[in-house]
């Protein structure tokens, strides 16, 4: 019976040759992912139903990476990261990356590929709707609660309906002026904020596979967007030179078989794609740039696990070079590794972080930032009737900050062309 | 478990976000110290724009200003009810207001396994846009053995989807008691 690559992942983790999509099976784990927001309410409930001296079902297999509320005054915030420290020591957990200290990295999703935590073939579940961008390693991530979560701690598994795939193919050669988020923002705009629920979403094409790893995870970053369990792409060389750099583990690779049976299937020649920006307030309120062009903007906002990766830098800096910004311009890289190669990475005779400085921007350090607003001391954070353009992921009402803003997701390449004109701005008028 | 359950609607329309239903800024409370629960309650559905709470006419917040807990049981809403962060603070945030069930048109995958392992609200699905007939205070009753909801001011009764084969989690209370009941907690490295 020919099977998708996710099907293959989950047989492989229920211990069968085969699963059929939409029937429930239990999966073995191989690495649960939690942060400073979920981790706390996730390891009580552990303690509560397992025992105050229980302990987790492989302490290698946890990984848990504060990002979300760092940088602030909150106290009950610092509480959260205290709880993380205390049972980290408690369990001897190798994978805790403490705040504060140097093994610090940043936002979860772009610091587990840093770190080789994304394995293809392998099953990650994580305390984070966007657990879903590692899908970009050839293998299965999916966000889950807190209840999951500690379920997973205790047994090391977790039942889960086996998904029907819908795969997106995009051919051509990508022009200089497109990006990942435009891709994706294209999908959402085609299929609306639950075309993918409970389905894996499968990209595919050349267009694709030429992509760097970071744009990959860009794509599958926003399947959640679509309601998708998650998003997938199959291994090549580019995945597994990346992989290899940083683990020595093993790792099984999976395709779709040709015949394996999709749910529905979208072609896209990117060479007739635009750039897009998705409108306030959702993620499927798709627009051409050029059809929305002029409207005025109060800040620009480049960062997060979708947008703050060093490729959304690079694409920036190629617009802010030489150019001063127009409105308030936040780079947020997502993580300490990103925020060091913004000193390192240069692009034409300049690092980028001498570009983004010339152009008047604020670099702030690595974290979820304002992408989901936070608490009120938090560096970005919308307020009033800010009209932000931003690289991030979601812009349901309120959730920069401010319930009355306004929120344009867009690629690095509109963030920057609309913080130099302080107006939505389409790429190509600086390319 | 209740196989009745009775109480106000609330009505919303479609994609209500868990940034809407309990926004991040407040999510640094714990969820098990009892007086900082409440937080939960006082902000359930605060992230609703004013004109959305509380439908048709809007306007109604789903938690008065200065309570802890809602007058409202029953939420009615449209399609992608959930919808966004993977944050279980919101169906618990539901729940400490007050909420006892949901019924909306279709939900996001990880708020709907959510409120089922959690035990948190029930979640029904309809296939009648009910956000559309109903109003924000209509007396619901809806019967879990029939799957059936009687809106009893305007006398109509609705037929819903049954729950299917979570069933059985939601009738346990959640994942955990219907796994100790069928002998799941077994670490699979043990």
């Amino acid at each position: 019976m020919s099977q998708t690559i996710t099907q293959k992942i989950f047989a492989r983790a229920a211990n069968r040759k085969f699963v059929d999509p939409g029937q429930s099976v239990w999966l073995n784990v191989d690495v649960l992912l939690t942060h400073d927001v979920c981790g706390p309410p996730t390891f009580d409930i552990f303690k509560q139903e397992f025992g105050p001296d229980a302990r987790v079902w492989n302490p290698e297999k946890v990984v848990v990476l504060p990002d979300h509320y760092i940088f602030t005054a909150n106290e009950h915030a610092h509480r959260n990261i205290d709880l993380l420290r205390q049972f980290a020591a408690e369990q001897g957990l190798p994978n805790y990356y403490d705040v504060g200290t140097e093994r610090y990295r940043g936002v979860c999703h772009v610091a587990l590929a840093e770190e080789g935590f994304n394995l293809p073939g392998t099953v990650l579940f994580g305390t984070d709707s966007h657990t879903c961008t590692s899908g970009a390693f050839g293998m299965f991530g999916s966000g889950i609660g807190n209840t999951d979560a500690a379920f997973i701690l205790g047994t090391g598994k977790l039942w889960e309906k086996v998904p029907d795939s819908m795969k997106f193919i995009f051919e051509g050669r990508m022009p200089e002026y497109l990006t990942a988020k435009d891709l994706i923002l294209q999908i959402l705009g085609d299929i609306t904020t639950d075309g993918a629920t409970y389905r894996a979403m499968e990209f595919d094409g050349e267009a694709v596979y030429s992509l760097p790893m970071d744009e990959r995870m860009t794509l599958c970053n926003m399947a959640i967007e679509a309601g998708g369990m998650n998003g997938i792409i199959a291994v090549d060389t580019v995945t597994e030179a990346f992989v290899k750099a940083r683990t020595s583990k093993p790792y099984e690779i999976f395709t779709s078989d040709p015949d394996a049976r999709y749910h529905s299937m979208y072609r896209y020649n990117v060479e007739k794609l635009e750039p897009v920006v998705a409108q306030p307030h959702s993620p499927d309120n798709r627009a051409t740039v050029r059809s929305v062009a002029g409207t005025p903007v109060t800040k620009s906002y480049i960062g997060s696990c979708t947008g703050g990766k060093l490729t959304d830098f690079r694409l920036a800096a190629k617009i802010l070079k030489g150019r001063k910004v127009a409105v308030t311009t936040n780079i947020v890289p997502a993580t300490v590794l990103v925020a060091s190669q913004l000193s390192t990475e240069t692009w034409e005779g300049q690092t980028l972080r001498q570009i983004f400085e010339e152009a008047g921007c604020n670099i702030a350090l690595p974290s979820c930032a304002a992408c989901l607003g936070g608490p009120s001391d938090t560096v970005g954070r919308s307020v009033d009737k800010d009209v932000v353009v931003s690289t991030t992921n979601r812009n349901f009402p309120g959730r920069m900050g401010s319930k009355n803003a306004g929120v344009y997701l867009a690629s690095p390449l509109t963030a920057a062309a609309s913080a130099v004109t302080g107006k939505l701005t389409d790429p190509r008028d600086f390319l | 478990m209740d196989t009745i359950i009775q109480g106000n609607a609330y009505v919303l329309g479609r994609n209500i976000d868990t940034d809407q239903i309990i926004p991040a800024e407040h999510l640094v409370y714990s969820l098990s110290d009892p007086e900082e629960v409440k937080m939960y309650g006082k902000y359930a559905l605060s992230g609703v724009p004013i004109d959305q709470a509380g439908l048709p006419e809007g306007g109604i917040p789903f938690v008065e200003e200065g309570c802890f807990s809602s007058p409202y049981t029953i939420i009615i809403a449209g399609p992608n009810f959930g919808c966004g962060s993977s944050r279980e603070h919101a169906p618990f945030a539901l729940k400490v207001a007050g909420a006892k069930a949901i019924i909306a048109e279709s939900y996001a995958r990880i708020f709907y396994r959510n409120c089922v392992d959690g035990g948190f609200v029930i979640p029904y699905e309809t296939e009648h846009p009910l956000n559309k007939t109903v109003m924000t205070g209509d007396e619901l009753s809806l019967d879990m053995e029939n799957n059936t909801l009687t809106n009893l001011t305007q006398n109509v009764i609705y037929q819903l989807r049954p729950l299917g084969d979570v069933v059985n989690i939601v009738q346990a209370g959640g994942i955990f008691e219907y796994a100790r009941k069928n002998d799941l907690m077994a670490s699979s490295e043990a």
